[in-house]
């Protein structure tokens, strides 16, 4: 694979952790020592006290160790083939997240802000369906309370598709 | 021999995390489906469902894929993250 970038360590770029982070750091990370870019798009992901009407009081994250980077690896490298992007970051955390936590971050730079824009969104719809991770979430519904994992959505299926 | 592991529902309906099977029985992604779904009724239901994924090496792959020993092959549900 041809990366623009020759000091790319695509192992730095991507972050599989319990513990949060902080989106003022992850900034300051993709701007230290970077003055060839003028564009920096960050995304979060958090969790939401609703699902398909139903009261979530906890979500816990299950993934693939080892498939999971491998697959977010892919997904940067497939990015950096389509747009002239600079620095990548990739957080994704696992384990049990309550409400309001946050779940997921991609930070994207690059010269000029379309390919920050479209490589954030593109990296984010792929990590969607082709990241191996599984959302169980906990729902309390009149006292009662329940465990379930969460289907698979076909609009993230369809969105991803829209990029090939 | 053939590591295979399952994951989120898959893994709780099975109550299986991982085995091992002999690569003697077995050429591809699809094979190994169908030896497992021999185990019982409940294996059975759960191989049968179309939207299954696999991985073979962390890879994502259909069910042609040829398999050899020493490969690790997973099966897991349509996957929810982010």
């Amino acid at each position: 694979m041809s990366n623009k970038m020759s000091d790319v360590n695509t192992a730095e770029e991507i972050s599989i952790q319990t513990i949060d982070f902080s989106l003022a750091d992850e900034v300051a990370l993709l701007e230290q020592d970077n003055l060839t870019d003028g564009a920096i798009v960050t995304f979060t992901g958090r969790v939401r006290n609703n699902n398909n009407g139903n009261s979530v009081t906890t979500l816990t994250l299950e993934h693939y160790p080892g498939m999971t980077e491998k697959a977010l690896a892919k997904i940067i490298t497939q990015a950096r083939e389509r747009w002239n992007i600079g620095r990548v970051k990739v957080i994704h955390r696992i384990g049990e997240l309550a409400i309001g936590d946050q779940i997921v971050f991609v930070g994207v730079t690059s010269k000029h802000r379309h390919d920050a824009f479209a490589a954030n969104e593109f990296i984010m719809d792929y990590l969607k369906v082709k990241a191996p991770f599984w959302k169980k979430e906990r729902i309390s519904d009149a006292g009662q309370t329940s465990e379930s994992w969460l289907d698979a959505k076909t609009t993230d299926t369809d969105k991803a598709g829209l990029w090939s | 021999m053939i590591k295979i592991v399952f994951f989120a529902a898959l893994r709780e309906q099975l109550d299986c995390a991982e085995l091992s099977i002999t690569a003697d029985d077995v050429k591809t992604v699809d094979d190994i489906k169908q030896l497992l779904s021999e185990k019982n009724e409940q294996w059975q239901q759960t191989f049968s469902n179309a939207s299954l994924l696999s991985a073979v090496n962390h890879d994502m792959v259909d069910g042609g894929q040829l398999v050899k020993a020493g490969d690790e092959v997973a099966f897991f549900p349509p996957v929810t993250g982010g």
